[in-house]
């Protein structure tokens, strides 16, 4: 018995295919998480970023935030509410948020700054207000590097999001927890492949997104 | 079980076991990883074509999830420390590959020109010119990439407790012990921060040239440090 078998087994057994343990259930379950926190996250870092990232204060600040976030235990932090708080969503939805922020925040306030001076000088020659310079002329060239946050931000809470089954949450950490505990390895790598795989086709949203909303010019130029 | 950092008996560790245990799981594999690191690297800046496509592999391997990792590893190396340790290496490369290309890259031409002029084989250049004005970036790399290590480790509980003080989250758990997992989380957290504060003092002995201040020239790395 290879992984490779595991995988097949797990797959072809419409068992997993049904009810509230199925795999549809699960796959909505933590898409619906990863959603939700990122919304949240990108609801907070996005504005914070691009207003610091535009006027170039508190660069200092934000990279002591990241640094101070990175080595914050989000496994750990995880049981932690958990068992401060209780079951539910906020003991998880915490964890996720204050994970995904300092990306987003700290690669929005970096993609700003690293906009070329000379065509917002340009801009603001031509009479544009300062909103009309953020948002028509540093957004722009700022946006791939702004996605490329909000995708590692993304790949983390869904990784993430896995491991917080082990605190009862849904999502399709599940199949591992549930599988590490009843010694079903077919059901644990079977869970781990829907993960690994969800991760992936992440990714390629975040590609997706890319080609569709950078401007010809500026990926001509990177 | 009433001292502060009196740990239950079924941990088979005192908490500073552990946290040498800790230290070894994370750190290990980020040593490794800077090892290949530093070849695949190398071959980038040689062969620009590369570079895309191994920057592309890294981040894939990258996005996989580190419980999945963990678990996938399970059936070639067990419930072991192995088994936590290679993913931490993998991951390590996505921070150290962009590091080291763009800190070697930032080396003047006219710099090697100079070098090979004073008779600097390709060897010699590489270890007293590029890899000296590299330490930097490298440097930046590590501290993101321990960091991150440390924290991932306590994962590693969830199979066959193999997660040094993230064992603790477990037995917290288990004896309904806040105290333990308040001593797991701080541990961490700690134990990260002394860490890069290690990894920044090593900046300023091997770069004595640099200023002290915390403003480095590896200003585009301090951005993939922050995407990590």
């Amino acid at each position: 018995m290879n992984v490779l078998d595991f995988i097949n087994a797990f797959f072809s057994d419409s068992a997993h295919w049904q009810g509230y343990d199925g795999i549809p259930t699960r796959l909505l379950e933590h898409i619906q998480y990863t959603l939700m926190a990122l919304g949240i996250a990108a609801a907070v870092g996005l504005p914070v970023g691009l207003l610091t990232g535009h006027t170039g204060r508190g660069g200092n600040t934000l990279a002591l935030i990241a640094t101070a976030a990175r080595a914050l235990p989000s496994f750990g932090l995880m049981v932690l509410m958990f068992v401060l708080l209780g079951l539910g969503l906020a003991p998880v939805m915490i964890p996720l948020v204050v994970l995904a922020i300092p990306p987003i925040l700290v690669t929005t306030y970096e993609a700003m700054r690293s906009a070329d001076p000379a065509p917002v000088d340009a801009a603001r020659g031509m009479g544009m207000a300062e909103a009309e310079v953020l948002f028509r002329v540093e957004l722009p060239v700022a946006l791939p590097l702004i996605l490329s946050g909000l995708r590692s931000a993304a790949i983390q809470i869904v990784s993430t999001a896995t491991i917080a089954a082990y605190v009862s949450f849904g999502g399709l950490g599940r199949y591992i927890v549930d599988g590490l505990y009843q010694r079903d390895y077919e059901k644990v790598v079977g869970g781990a492949t829907l993960v690994a795989v969800l991760a992936l086709a992440t990714l390629g949203v975040f590609w997706a997104a890319a080609r569709l909303t950078v401007s010809r010019g500026v990926r001509r130029g990177a | 079980m009433n001292g502060l950092f009196d740990l239950p008996s079924d941990l088979q560790n005192t908490y500073w076991g552990l946290i040498a245990l800790h230290l070894r799981e994370a750190l290990i594999p980020v040593l490794a990883g800077l090892l290949v690191a530093l070849p695949i690297a190398q071959l980038c800046v040689r062969l620009r074509w590369l570079y895309p496509p191994v920057l592309w592999v890294t981040t894939v391997l990258y996005a996989i999830p580190s419980l999945a990792f963990f678990v996938v590893l399970i059936d070639y190396t067990g419930l072991s420390e192995t088994t936590v340790m290679i993913p931490l290496a993998v991951y390590s490369l996505v921070v150290f590959v962009p590091a080291i290309v763009d800190g070697v890259r930032s080396v003047p031409r006219e710099t090697l020109d100079a070098a090979t002029a004073m008779g600097f084989g390709p060897v010699r250049r590489y270890v007293q010119v590029q890899l000296p004005i590299a330490a930097p970036a490298i440097i930046a790399g590590l501290r993101v990439a321990s960091v991150s290590s440390i924290s991932l480790v306590s994962v590693g509980m969830l199979i066959g407790n193999q997660g040094a003080l993230g064992n603790l989250l477990n037995s917290g758990m288990i004896y309904n012990q806040p105290r333990l997992i308040w001593l797991s989380v701080i541990g961490t957290a700690v134990l990260a921060i002394l860490v890069d504060a290690v990894l920044i003092g090593l900046r300023i002995l091997v770069t004595p040239w640099m200023p002290r201040g915390t403003r480095q020239n590896a200003r585009p790395t301090a951005l993939k440090d922050a995407a990590r």
